[in-house]
């Protein structure tokens, strides 16, 4: 496929979405699919075929749509109503078979609450009113497993844009410009990154997209790739001609087989549609990719662990520099980066760098997906402007904590992260506040707890995971983390004293300063911010101690 | 060390099915050392697990040392040494599931099956497995029986869902189904 051929394509893709001016889609994100959304699809098409409706109206599974709590979700295309919780009796209920049109019913609806209006356009409801959907966009809206879907929603236009007008430099700047950072978590500025591999001059380079979401709690990567792969591969292509690579590989969790499924998927259909291998879109650039399946290490979402995965190695670390981007793969230049990152590539290239950093605040530029769990209304995936406050996301966005409860934390970024209390509602979510507070951004798992929650518990719960999940090659992460951990099972059980409470302080600093790699260095964080944020919980511990 | 052909078939039965996918996929990747996980993927997929005349068997086919494929099987948590029993039943342990709950759930699922997590049935019926995260925290405490969600789940549901699962299987005499995931 040349330039020409890929906009005839996407103009008789548009024309093909436009000619059927209803739709309904179901939402066939893994959520949404382990409550029967799958069966209801098939469900849903049969029967607007069987009333011969099916001329007018498109049925269509999606990408998540955002409250995978109120799942299955379907959602009627024009008006953007969305229906929670439905299953096939629900939707006759709500369908008009013989019309063809939807009986609007309030109380079904999605956001329906006692004492809050109801939107018929799901759309100006505070919970996606208050996003800003970039790397979400069309999740929820098109049909991850068709290319021509992707297409029809400006797909690969980016690609053509960057392949056909734009240098390599010409990407790097636009990146650089856009302020964009690592969503992987550590936040490091992405156009800086492609810039080392590009100048690092060898016969071969790597892209490599990062999708071993290993922290619990987390799922903004996997909602991505099963949303949207198409955006994903497309970052990736855009990506591989910036820095000059020619071969990558997407490593994905082996814990996320639909991702796979549709991520391969695409990847099957950009080949055989001339937008990924050999002469991309005619030109002179060629680049493949193929997917490697995560075993289950988290220690392999850190970028030198990965690459020793993908070699066919334990995942262990090693120390840098050299950083991969010098020498990874097989000692290549190697570019690795998160798959929020990459799905925000292509936006950028067809809006501009300058667009993407009037989003969000100076310093952390653009949006942030985060997967909001635990004790909320609305569990599930949200993208907002970064800058935008823990409590706008919370209350506003999340409805708060379900059954009266009161907010006492939330958890960000995962085994690596920390504790926000109450006090801090109001903190900007952006890189640099959240490290203020102890915490850091992360990935994006955003876990809210309320008065239940004892925080010895979390931490002792994070300090098991990292214990678990040390590879075993450093002393100070080995064996710290399993030392730390028992202090906690001691405290929490009532049987510490204020000396191991003093110990524990000090074994986390030299923990954190003296490990391998950010799994030790980053281990103790969940410890110390509760220690700093939440004394009364350690000190109600230790009262009830007979050692006290 | 050399690799001979009939070194390689010697270990493990030739006619067996597992067996010629295994060496199609070794032959699929070119037999690369770096192919090792993608390999053991399809092993675990093909047994269920990881038998030690299997691990000899790719080591020879990669060339590798044993200890390097031992090393490599032993890491990761995906790879099993023992057999996870024929039906599975996996606990998600993520910060989501735990705040909700599954401590208490996986404590309920020990008492309610008589076995600790990690362990299998001794009819070898079913294994009951922890996983980190699956990423399904909108529904948590989740629970991944064979290969159904079930979501919000508590001990009781998932208690009678297991029995439910291996009377009915046992009735229609269907074969041990692998384990979660793929």
């Amino acid at each position: 496929m040349n330039r020409i051929e890929l906009q005839t394509k996407a103009e008789q893709a548009k024309q093909k979405l436009h000619a059927c001016k209803k739709r309904i889609a179901v939402c066939c994100g893994a959520g949404c699919m382990s409550v029967g959304s799958g069966q209801l699809f098939e469900e849903i098409k049969r029967t607007i075929k069987e009333k011969g409706l099916d001329q007018e109206i498109h049925v269509l599974p999606t990408g998540c749509m955002g409250p995978c709590n109120e799942g299955p979700l379907v959602k009627f295309i024009p008006g953007h109503e969305v229906y929670r919780k439905m299953n096939h009796e629900a939707f006759l209920q709500v369908f008009d078979a013989s019309s063809g049109d939807i009986r609007s019913i309030p109380g079904m609806r999605l956001f329906s609450e006692p004492g809050k209006g109801s939107f018929e356009d799901s759309r100006e409801d505070p919970y996606y009113k208050k996003q800003c959907r970039i790397v979400l966009k069309d999740c929820g809206d098109l049909n991850p497993e068709e290319l021509d879907d992707y297409l029809a929603h400006d797909g690969y236009q980016a690609l053509a844009k960057v392949l056909f007008g734009m240098s390599p430099e010409d990407v790097i700047a636009e990146i650089k410009q856009s302020g964009l950072r690592g969503r992987g978590g550590a936040g490091y500025p992405t156009g800086f990154k492609w810039e080392t591999v590009y100048r690092s001059v060898r016969d071969h380079k790597y892209v490599i997209c990062n999708g071993d979401e290993g922290d619990p709690g987390a799922f903004m990567d996997r909602s991505v790739l099963e949303g949207n792969p198409h955006r994903v591969l497309e970052g990736m292509c855009i990506a591989a001609y910036a820095v000059g690579a020619d071969s990558g590989f997407a490593y994905i969790r082996g814990e996320y087989p639909l991702a796979i499924k549709r991520f391969e998927g695409a990847i099957r259909q950009a080949r055989k549609a001339g937008l990924l291998g050999k002469q991309i879109l005619g030109t002179a650039f060629s680049f493949d990719l193929e997917v490697r399946i995560g075993a289950g290490a988290f220690v392999c979402g850190e970028e030198t662990a990965l690459i020793a995965s993908i070699e066919g190695k334990r995942g262990t670390p090693r120390p840098r520099p050299p950083y991969p981007a010098e020498s990874g793969l097989w000692g290549k230049p190697t570019l690795i980066n998160n798959v929020e990152t990459l799905a925000s590539v292509a936006p950028i290239m067809l809006q501009g760098g300058e667009w993407y950093s009037q989003i969000g605040t100076a310093k952390s530029s653009g949006t942030k997906v985060f997967a909001l769990a635990g004790k909320i209304r609305y569990a599930g995936l949200i993208e907002v402007p970064m800058g935008t406050t823990l409590r706008e996301i919370v209350f506003d966005i999340g409805g708060g904590i379900p059954g009266g409860g009161k907010f006492k934390a939330a958890q960000t970024g995962g085994p690596s992260g920390g504790c926000i209390p109450a006090g801090h509602l109001d903190v900007p979510m952006d890189y640099e506040a959240l490290t203020n507070l102890g915490s850091i951004m992360g990935s994006g798992g955003l876990i809210i707890m309320d008065e239940d929650s004892d925080m010895v518990d979390v931490a002792r719960f994070f300090m098991e995971f990292c214990m678990d999940e040390s590879c075993g090659k450093c002393v100070p992460c080995r064996v710290g983390t399993r030392v730390m951990h028992d202090m906690l099972q001691k405290i929490v059980t009532n049987k510490g004293t204020p000396l191991d409470l003093e110990r524990l302080g000090e074994l986390a600093v030299y923990v954190r300063e003296t490990s391998l790699c950010g799994l030790g260095a980053s281990a103790p964080n969940p410890l110390l911010s509760t220690l700093r944020h939440f004394p009364q919980d350690y000190e109600k511990h230790l009262q009830e101690s007979p050692h006290k | 060390m050399p690799r001979t052909e009939n070194r390689l078939h010697s270990e493990l039965p030739a006619k067996d099915p597992r067996t010629k996918l295994l060496a199609a996929k070794i032959k699929k990747e070119g037999a690369r050392p770096d192919s090792l996980i993608e390999i053991l993927h399809t092993a675990q997929n093909a047994y269920g697990f990881l038998p030690l005349n299997v691990m000899r068997y790719i080591s020879q086919a990669l060339s590798l040392p044993p200890s390097r494929v031992f090393a490599t099987v032993s890491f990761y948590h995906f790879f099993s040494l023992r057999s996870k029993g024929a039906h599975s039943c996996l606990v998600c342990t993520g910060t989501a599931c735990y705040v909700k709950g599954a401590r208490q759930l996986l404590k309920d699922l020990e008492d309610g099956l008589h076995i600790q997590a990690g362990a299998v049935t001794p009819d070898g019926q079913l294994g009951l497995q922890v996983a980190r995260c699956i990423g399904a925290c909108g529904l948590a405490p989740v629970v991944v029986l064979d290969e159904d969600v079930l979501p919000k789940a508590t001990g009781q549901e998932v208690l009678a869902a297991v029995e439910h699962l291996l009377t009915s299987k046992l009735e229609e005499g269907g074969s041990p189904q692998l384990a979660f995931p793929r």
